[in-house]
């Protein structure tokens, strides 16, 4: 029991700490200029996919072997979802915006 | 001290706008006066508004939404009348008023009729569909009904104080946006959605949990009523589209209040995003109003054509497709808003998918009703109405999805009568059937049919009066939301509308007069074995009204019919053996005070009090913490008193009252030939 939960401790930790990194990553590339034009959105975006599997994994302590089969299929609904609704608007408002220059 | 809020809020400017003010104003004070003069405060706090129990949260929200609907509908109705005598004159509203009332005419019957009616059936029915005791979270289900309350007062409150919005019920910027609409009327429109999404976004997230979580031994998911499986499919599209809807009020407020850039004209602003967000909520929201309305139908078909539904399978499969194209297909919205040709016949055809479906289940309906023994209750009388009037809708549905007849179809009075073709046969027409259908079941006595019944042919005629209309005066040219007009070829179509809203008016009285009667005759319709029309699903095993608990013994379920398995088994109405102990969430007057503070809050942001605004806020966080720091919010039913109440329930039993099951019972294998004198 004691292991565990110092098991635990250890994957928030580790979690908290990618977090940090990849909210710092986009920050410091804005802040200080380092990129500029679209690579910029590229890597905030990217940083923010990748942050979200982080807090599923160390957070919600997902993962292929003990999440029930349920959550997982909602999970992935979810994920459809969302790609419709990002994708979509991405596609939609990028036709836009070259009718509209 | 109070923000932009003076004296000259109050509508002295128009005696029509007096009007309606003094109406809501005196409706509230008429209320307020009768319920002091029956005494009523103590019993309305203590066993209404600060209860838990998910049947009296539903008949509060049902009666929420009958009373928005009265308002919805007077909108209706003065819309009607200026169209109808305002060939080249003014009618006799200015034009910003008519452009409040169609706004508020749509917030309030999507949001404060449609939502609430399906939230309460759902609230009443489903726990008992799947054999629970309760919802998953009774306290949050409180917290949703209060926001959507008071959202709803957010609506009413600004006939009186103030103006509502004049940017349709869509709120398109930048015509919304504080440069051309600086008042306070889409602040209220805003506020308004805000409050009561946050509302809805719960009670979808609740009903998820409870499907999936709270049903009784045996109810696999292919054996949940379809009104179940509507259920969870909307609860699913609630929770994620919903917050869609909820960002971009709030983008917008932050626009108007805070001089954010989001969906201005300048500034990098961008208005077509509000309208892509928006209609990704908007979309589905459609279909959250219409699929319970299906299950509705679904349910009533099969028990008052004595059948078991048929093609159970194919509509559940057909609801969830229907769920997930509804994410598809949001673009037919804003066709004209300039997409290239690939991206509009992408959605386009999507559009059209959805069809399918949906007439996969019309198709399970009708046969369904086929060689059935159908009789014609005021719900199934419903039902019907909606499978021939549905149609028609869907069939100009198909054609706006072209986009090149949208083009020359969009926003013209044909797109009007085609969403009215779709809402009131599919939503509202399922919601009546609902309430004709489960009434006994949340009073215990049922609804006078005759009066149903003249209730829907005053409706279904209205309607075909009202809208018919409608698809030919697009195709003549006329737009939607005109306050005048100098083409008379259109006045003789706009007064049959308005005849067609003025039966439609009677329909309303019908239903008023139905509850009336009901309720006045109530001794002699009394439902005594719970079960009033020989129903199959599991709702109908509990008493009516059902016990706090609904089942003293959680059921085990072998069938997609489960009650109906029961009463072939002989183990329906059987007292147990030995009762248990019942826990039971205790009453909380929190959820009527979180009500009442976000309603401040709303009031407060639109009007730029913020010291009332932080207050509301801050205490709704206090709520919110004595609530989770509450360790003692349930409380114990005795197994004594469960005997008692079970033991009263079937005592008044008698086997008279009971339907008689020998025409069901199994005749064999099926061999295809037909029955014997049943054609």
């Amino acid at each position: 029991m004691h292991h565990s939960a110092e098991r635990s401790l250890s994957t928030y930790l580790t979690g908290f700490a990618l977090a940090v990194v990849l909210t710092a990553i986009p920050f410091a590339l804005v802040w200080g200029g380092l990129l500029t034009g679209p690579a910029v959105y590229v890597v905030i975006a990217v940083a923010a996919v990748i942050q979200v599997v982080v807090h599923l994994v160390f957070f919600l302590h997902m993962n292929f072997k003990s999440t029930p089969g349920e959550n997982l299929f909602f999970l992935g609904f979810a994920a459809v979802l969302i790609c419709i609704m990002v994708g979509g608007s991405l596609w939609i408002m990028m036709d836009l915006h070259h009718r509209m220059m | 001290m109070l923000g932009r809020l003076t004296i000259e809020a109050i509508p002295l400017y128009s005696w029509v706008a007096m009007g309606g003010a003094a109406v809501t104003v005196g409706g509230g004070i008429a209320v307020f006066l009768l319920i002091t003069y029956l005494r009523a405060w103590k019993v309305l706090w203590t066993d209404w508004l600060t209860s838990l129990d998910h049947k009296k949260i539903g008949i509060m929200y049902v009666v929420l939404a009958l009373v928005m609907l009265v308002r919805g509908f007077i909108d209706a109705l003065m819309m009607r009348a200026q169209q109808a005598i305002a060939l080249n004159n003014e009618g006799y509203l200015p034009p910003e008023h008519f452009e409040q009332i169609f706004s508020s005419h749509g917030t309030i019957m999507i949001f404060f009729v449609a939502m609430p009616f399906l939230t309460g059936l759902i609230n009443i029915i489903v726990p008992q569909q799947i054999g629970a005791r309760d919802v998953a979270f009774p306290f949050l289900n409180s917290v949703s009904l209060f926001l959507t309350a008071a959202g709803a007062g957010l609506v009413l409150i600004s006939l009186a104080i103030g103006k509502f919005s004049t940017a349709g019920w869509t709120g398109y910027p930048p015509y919304s946006g504080i440069d051309y609409n600086p008042g306070v009327g889409v602040d209220y429109w805003l506020w308004a959605l805000i409050v009561s999404g946050v509302g809805s976004t719960a009670s979808g997230i609740n009903f998820i949990v409870t499907i999936v979580k709270n049903r009784c031994p045996g109810m696999t998911y292919m054996r949940m009523p379809m009104f179940t499986w509507t259920t969870l499919c909307i609860s699913i599209l609630i929770a994620f589209a919903f917050p869609a809807l909820t960002v971009v009020a709030a983008q917008l407020a932050l626009d108007r209040t805070l001089g954010f850039h989001f969906f201005t004209n300048g500034d990098g602003g961008n208005m077509m995003l509000f309208a892509n967000l928006l209609w990704i909520w908007g979309h589905p929201e459609v279909y959250i109003l219409i699929l319970p309305a299906f299950g509705i139908f679904s349910e009533v078909v099969a028990t008052f054509s004595r059948k078991r539904l048929f093609g159970y399978k194919s509509l559940v499969y057909a609801t969830a497709c229907i769920a997930i194209l509804s994410f598809t297909v949001w673009l037919h919205h804003f066709f004209t808003m300039g997409s290239s040709a690939n991206v509009n016949a992408v959605f386009g055809i999507a559009t059209m998918i959805i069809a399918v479906p949906t007439g996969v289940k019309i198709f399970d309906w009708m046969f369904t009703m086929y060689r059935g023994r159908i009789e014609f209750h005021p719900s199934m009388v419903f039902t019907i109405g909606f499978m021939v009037t549905f149609v028609i809708g869907g069939v100009t549905g198909v054609l706006l999805a072209l986009p090149p007849a949208d083009y020359l179809m969009h926003n013209s009075t044909f797109l009007v009568a085609h969403f009215h073709n779709m809402l009131i046969p599919g939503a509202l027409f399922g919601y009546f059937a609902g309430l004709n259908y489960w009434f006994p079941k949340a009073f215990g006595f049922k609804l006078d049919a005759k009066w149903g019944i003249r209730s829907f042919w005053f409706w279904i005629i209205g309607f075909y009066l009202a809208f018919m209309p409608l698809y030919v005066l697009g195709f003549m040219g006329m737009s939607r939301r005109m306050e005048h007009y100098a083409d008379p070829n259109w006045q003789p179509y706009l007064i049959v509308a308005a005849l067609g809203a003025v039966c439609v008016l009677l329909g309303i009285v019908c239903i008023a007069i139905q509850l009336y009667v009901s309720a006045k005759n109530w001794g002699s319709a009394r439902d005594l074995t719970g079960d009033p029309w020989n129903g199959r699903t599991l709702e109908w095993a509990t008493a009516s009204p059902a016990a706090p608990y609904n089942f003293a013994i959680v059921p085990t379920v072998r069938d997609i019919d489960a009650f109906h398995d029961m009463k072939l088994g002989g183990t329906a109405y059987q007292p147990a053996a030995a009762y248990e102990d019942i826990v039971m969430p205790k009453s909380s007057g929190l959820g009527p005070v979180l009500g009442a503070l976000s309603f401040a809050l709303g009031f407060a942001m639109v009007w730029y009090i913020w010291w009332l605004a932080a207050l509301a806020f801050v205490l709704a966080l206090v709520c919110v913490g004595i609530r989770a720091c509450d360790d003692e919010s349930e409380f114990i039913i005795p197994a004594a008193e469960v005997a008692r109440i079970e033991g009263a329930h079937l005592g008044q039993i008698t086997s008279a009252d009971m339907h008689d099951m020998r025409d069901f019972q199994p005749v064999g294998p099926a061999s295809g030939a037909p029955l014997p004198g049943r054609a």
